[in-house]
């Protein structure tokens, strides 16, 4: 059973094709990440998910509904969390979740006990009379997904959840989104960190507009259709130069004291080795796994903008 | 319709008001600000204004003509000229408002009945000109006794006085500055901030988030009402004839019809300055236009029917018949009747323009 289905799904804005016909499929209970970099319609294709903008064109359902028309009923069982923190500054930390918890239909004693759990939960007691504007980046995010899952949502939609928060909150965030999956529910995160998609399930590659990969991340890793070369050396600026002329390299990347190259399928370290070296370059190179950025690099064919704004 | 989730929105909103000291602050500082200064410092009668004496005749007689003009406080002579040739230049100059001109054959023309003493005034300030009519009715000495053909009686207002007149209507534009304001920035801030994003997705219904938002400002117009009537009948004794309650009713009425022109306003704007645009851009025909500073019928015909379609218009008449002439709603009810249909075709449009959407 699928929480998500989208066929064709696109949305124009003017002359912009900002989401360009993409198919979905996530399966429940599980975490499902949406990976590309600013721009690429990862916002405008989750707020079509949740009802929010109209698809110029194509189908969904999601949980079931068919979105846009459904999309009241899908809010009861629907948890959102945008990329701007939403919540109100000008409320403390309880008034902003009894706010939520009313407007979701949750009073008396059992929302009472229910808030006690969130804040808990969540490490929001010690600030829980606290305004919503003073809270750090870390804390906002916390309470944001307090007011979030609340209601028990089946489908808890994210949109670039940790973009203002530092490692160690972005690393506790993961840990609480594996919980709230393990209890059930089907999460679908949008991000631009390589590491974060790597946490996922399952794993969405946005371009652009299209999706351009889909699947299990060791999977997308397996496939991308080239050899990855650790080319090590002197001068790696001029080996750099010298490799992205080359026949069959498809891209060059300096990490570290090291180049991280996507070469033809068949290509073979000593080859490229005995090459540079007729060109005057001392280098070693080794064949190395795959990894997302690979695959995002290969799939995009453009380098990644990776730990931007 | 959920009672639970309406109370939630109200109680957001008004423990947000609490917090925003500025808006607070406007929702008594306005009325207070507004009904002194109207009440002070703006008079329908006038006087002291500086004016200058042209005695042509030197008599005992104009001497004591002069004298009376001084004495009713209307003019105050601050020069004394010789020539008429000096009396344009020092109206064109703005020195004096007023010039009075007594003329050599003064004796003569008092005893034969013509006019005998000339104002001559700066008709382009429409205030001197009022004072000029009253100028106009002063007796003079010597003159012979001429009962008016048409006396004026001052209903409701015997003693002229300018609060007494001004406070009724005041209370109407009051409504019309904060009331509108304040519903008109308050669904684009939350879009502005972000927060309309999230309530979007949650199963609140627009009419709930409407209503839940320009419920507290009903009560916060009725303080505003009080504080107005309070300080007008404290501070410049307006009286107030009729029933308070009706009083009361026809102003939360009026507050209703403003509330849901805000929310109509704030489903337009995209940002809060432009909001704050619109909301100035009715305010000014209101209260031009309403009958509340300038006479309705002096009005040209377009005019009057562009000021029909503003509630202020109709409260002005509401107000002042309630408060200074006794009169119940059941003597407004066509006046009442209009507001109530402008408050639901407003509260109506902007239902119809409020999607939970965010194309």
């Amino acid at each position: 059973m699928n929480a998500i289905v989208a066929r064709g799904m696109s949305r124009r804005f003017g002359e912009v094709l900002a989401v360009d016909g993409v198919d979905l499929d996530v399966p429940e209970g599980i975490i499902y990440g949406f990976l590309g970099p600013n721009g690429s319609g990862k916002s405008t294709s989750i707020r079509m998910l949740c009802g929010l903008l109209t698809p110029s064109e194509g189908d969904i359902r999601v949980l079931g509904f068919d979105i846009p028309r459904e999309a009241e009923a899908l809010r009861r069982r629907l948890g959102y969390m945008t990329q701007k923190f939403s919540l109100y500054e000008d409320l403390t930390v309880t008034e902003n979740l009894d706010f939520l918890a009313a407007v979701h239909g949750l009073y008396g004693r059992a929302w009472h006990r229910r808030r006690e759990e969130l804040l808990s939960r969540f490490d929001l007691g010690d600030i829980h009379r606290q305004l919503a504007g003073t809270l750090s980046g870390g804390q906002k995010q916390r309470l944001a997904l307090a007011g979030g899952v609340l209601h028990e949502p089946s489908l808890l939609v994210l949109d670039e959840p940790t973009s203002a928060v530092d490692p160690q909150s972005r690393r506790d965030f993961w840990d609480t989104l594996f919980e709230l999956c393990a209890a059930g529910t089907t999460i679908l995160v949008s991000t631009h960190y390589m590491d974060e998609a790597e946490r996922c399930h399952r794993l969405a590659i946005l371009d652009r507009g299209r999706l351009v990969a889909d699947g299990v991340p060791a999977d997308l890793c397996d496939a991308v259709p080239h050899t990855v070369l650790r080319v090590a050396g002197q001068e790696l600026q001029a080996v750099r130069a010298w490799l992205a002329l080359q026949p069959g390299i498809a891209s060059v990347t300096q990490i570290g004291d090291s180049l991280r190259v996507l070469a033809a399928p068949d290509t073979k370290p000593r080859n490229v080795e005995q090459a540079a070296r007729a060109a005057g370059h001392a280098i070693t190179a080794t064949v190395t796994a795959a990894n997302l950025e690979d695959v995002f690099v290969s799939t995009t064919r453009r380098p990644v903008v990776a730990n931007g704004s | 319709m959920g009672a639970r989730r309406l109370w939630a929105i109200m109680l957001k909103e008004l423990r947000q008001l609490r917090r925003d000291r500025l808006t607070f602050g406007m929702i008594v500082g306005i009325p207070a600000l507004q009904l002194l200064l109207f009440g002070y410092a703006i008079s329908l009668e006038v006087k002291q204004l500086d004016a200058a004496l042209l005695d042509q005749a030197h008599s005992a007689q104009s001497r004591q003509a002069a004298e009376m003009v001084a004495h009713s406080q209307v003019l105050n002579f601050v020069r004394v000229i010789d020539s008429p040739a000096e009396v344009e230049p020092l109206l064109r100059r703005g020195e004096v408002s007023a010039v009075v001109v007594i003329p050599r054959d003064f004796e003569r023309r008092m005893q034969s009945g013509q006019p005998a003493l000339q104002i001559v005034v700066d008709g382009a300030d429409p205030a001197v000109q009022a004072a000029a009519r009253q100028l106009a009715a002063l007796p003079l000495p010597g003159a012979r006794e001429v009962a008016p053909a048409i006396e004026v009686v001052n209903f409701y207002n015997p003693e002229r006085r300018a609060a007494v007149a001004t406070v009724p209507g005041l209370i109407g534009v009051i409504l019309t500055m904060t009331m509108i304001l304040f519903t008109a920035i308050a669904i684009v801030r939350e879009r502005e901030r972000g927060n309309l994003e999230m309530v979007m997705t949650t199963p609140i219904r627009p009419m709930e988030f409407l209503l839940g938002k320009l419920s507290p400002y009903l009560v916060i117009g009725l303080i505003q009402v009080s504080l107005v009537l309070l300080l007008g009948v404290l501070v410049f004794g307006v009286p107030i004839r009729g029933a308070l309650p009706h009083v009361y009713l026809a102003s939360l009425l009026f507050i209703l019809a403003n509330l849901a022109l805000g929310i109509l306003i704030s489903t337009v704007a995209r940002t809060q300055f432009q909001a704050m645009q619109m909301t100035m851009f009715l305010l000014l025909p209101s209260i031009l236009l309403s009958g509340f500073a300038f006479p309705f019928a002096g009005m040209p015909r377009p005019a009057q029917w562009l000021a029909e379609a503003l509630p202020l218009t109709h409260f002005v008449r509401i107000s002042r018949s309630l408060i200074l002439r006794a009169a119940d709603l059941g003597d407004m009810a066509s006046e009442l009747a209009v507001l109530g249909v402008m408050a639901l075709v407003f509260l109506l449009l902007a239902l119809s323009r409020f999607h939970k959407r965010l194309d």
